[in-house]
């Protein structure tokens, strides 16, 4: 059974839309953060948030919270090589399951899943597990994203600053 | 075995050789036997902070922590005061309460349900039978630290005899009230944190807070992502403004922006930044423009870092503090702060501020964890090449009031450190 096979098994909108995850997790996993960029709506909003629970994001101290202007920085800085912890960034792997559609209205598909992630830097491997919600509009130019929010399992608790993205 | 392990076997360097006024052995990264030195010697027997109130407004907030490897609750009772407990039930020895933070009536132990009060008292054991006069409950409390805070600030200690906190913290109280300033009327309240580990040891992390040299290398990509406004603010380096106060006891404040250590002084002098105008529009709808420029001129927080030994610093416009979890690891947190009551925009703008440089994901964070990380691992290279803590001996001062100055780039705060750190080490 080949993937497209499998994924034509799928709703419409939930298979564009698992297309569209995967392709994003490749990007980032090769750090292709120009090709990233391009994927976003002018006031898409990037989230890691630390609360597990909130969804007011704005009024919440977050790990990540950018709107359009933060990201082009946010890019900058992981790609301009002034950064020690960019430079050096760790390797990751990560897959992307256990896909829910939440809606579909419109051209407007959000989706939830199961992100697994290794990164690798300097003799240690660092696991990232977190649920996944991807908010995707398929509109004229092609698929954007409106938000990605990234909530880590372990949000509350320590992480280690391994210059990559989530 | 490594060569400074067998170092010590053979005759271990004594604390004069260790620390020497413009250089550290690399073994304090490294030596575990230091290591455990420092947690009796240092964690376990001076003041430590574990709060800061707005944490435990009401009867019945906790939140939990560890001083070194022991965990601890703070709370507050039913009658209002600040208790910090050791989180050990005093049967079997297992935590009373895994929770970070939150509110409870007592604290219930999981294996055999003894009960403890918010002060620690031992409220109640199911089957009672089988302790009939064996067992005193009033003899049973929860281990109870001695606790007091200053500016908000809670220090606990494991060590009865400590000397007063008014002494402890002495030159830096001074610092402390002015840096709540940036309250600006308002009382200070904590507004969440980040935390990450590093792979180092604590003390990399404890000079790196007065460490003005290091900010415009490790942190170019940060600068390069602010306005040009906040850039020159920040641009401390040949301002001869820019100070380093030793204030005794291992403390030290590294001035940055000289305009921002009094907030409440205003000469009107300065333009408030481009990039907070919307939050300057939004107030002045409803506020005199002498507090909307308080506000707003507050919002980077107050213009230094001060660092208390051995635990936290009151940096800016946060507190960071770190917790050694073994020599080589180390875990930080970055308290975010805001007004409490005051207006939601700018405690909102405080927040942005804070995630743009703070955290795993930051701008600044993760730079500064690669360098300490670089530093534990070159650290191990050769115990004959020691750490120089000797910038700036060349134009250190005294000033009038005793304390040891020199520039903010300079390695003041450090010797302070560590001169305070062989002290206590000396101690037996």
């Amino acid at each position: 059974m080949t993937e497209h096979n499998t994924l034509a098994a799928l709703n419409a909108p939930l298979a564009k839309a698992i297309e569209f995850i995967w392709h994003e997790a490749a990007l980032l996993d090769n750090k292709d953060y120009a090709a990233w960029a391009q994927l976003w709506s002018e006031d898409g909003v990037y989230v890691i948030p630390i609360d597990p629970d909130t969804r007011d994001f704005a009024s919440s101290l977050n790990y990540v919270y950018d709107d359009a202007r933060m990201r082009a920085l946010r890019i900058e800085r992981l790609s301009a090589g002034h950064s020690p912890s960019a430079v050096d960034a760790a390797r990751t792997l990560r897959t992307v399951s256990r896909f829910n559609l939440l809606e579909s209205s419109g051209d407007v598909v959000e989706v939830t899943s199961a992100q697994l992630l290794f990164a690798y830097k300097r003799g240690v491997h660092t696991p990232m597990a977190a649920e996944l919600t991807h908010r995707i509009r398929f509109g004229q130019g092609g698929p954007r994203l409106e938000q990605k929010v990234v909530r880590l399992i372990n949000s509350t608790d320590s992480l280690s600053a391994l210059g990559f993205l989530l | 075995m490594s060569s400074h392990e067998l170092g010590l076997i053979a005759k271990s360097p004594s604390l004069d050789q260790l620390v020497q006024d413009d250089r550290v052995d690399v073994s304090l990264y490294h030596d575990p036997q230091l290591y455990e030195q420092e947690l009796e010697k240092i964690f376990y027997r001076t003041w430590v902070w574990v709060g800061h109130e707005s944490e435990v407004r009401n009867p019945g907030d906790f939140r939990t922590t560890t001083i070194g490897r022991r965990p601890v609750i703070v709370v507050r009772d039913k009658k209002g005061a600040i208790n910090v407990l050791e989180n050990r039930c005093r049967h079997r020895g297992a935590t009373v309460c895994e929770k970070h933070k939150g509110n409870a009536t007592g604290f219930t132990c999981p294996y055999h349900s003894w009960s403890y009060a918010l002060d620690g008292k031992l409220r109640a054991l199911p089957y009672p039978d089988g302790y009939e006069d064996i067992l005193d409950k009033s003899e049973l409390p929860l281990n109870s630290l001695r606790v007091d805070s200053y500016a908000g600030m809670i220090f606990a200690s494991f060590n009865d005899e400590v000397e007063p906190l008014t002494d402890f913290l002495g030159g830096a109280k001074h610092w402390m009230d002015l840096f709540m300033k940036q309250g600006a009327g308002y009382p200070i309240k904590t507004q969440g944190e980040h935390k990450f580990t590093f792979n180092g040891n604590w003390k990399i992390q404890l000079e790196n807070t007065t460490d003005g040299y290091h900010f415009p290398i490790v942190h170019k990509s940060f600068m390069s992502s602010v306005d040009e406004e906040t850039s020159e603010m920040l641009s401390f380096m040949t301002d001869p403004q820019a100070v380093t106060h030793a204030l005794g006891n291992g403390h030290s404040v590294m001035v940055m922006v000289p305009e921002h250590v009094d907030l409440e002084f205003d000469d009107g002098s300065e333009q408030l930044q481009e990039r907070f105008a919307h939050v300057t529009e939004e107030l002045s709808k409803t506020m005199e423009p002498a507090q909307v420029r308080r506000i707003v001129r507050s919002l980077h927080g107050a213009g230094f870092n001060l660092n208390l030994f051995p635990n936290v610093a009151m940096s800016m416009s946060f507190f960071r503090v770190l917790n050694p979890l073994s020599v080589k690891q180390t875990e930080i947190r970055h308290v975010a702060l805001g007004m409490d009551g005051g207006p939601e925009i700018a405690n909102r703008e405080r927040l942005r501020i804070h995630e743009h440089f703070q955290g795993p994901f930051g701008f600044g964070s993760p730079d500064d964890a690669e360098a300490w990380e670089r530093v534990q691992r070159g650290a191990e290279a050769g115990p004959q090449v020691p750490i120089l803590v000797n910038r700036g001996l060349n134009r250190e001062v005294l000033a009038d009031n005793g304390d040891k100055v020199s520039h903010a780039t300079d390695e003041t705060g450090m010797r302070e450190a560590y001169a305070m750190w062989k002290r206590m080490m000396s101690n037996d």
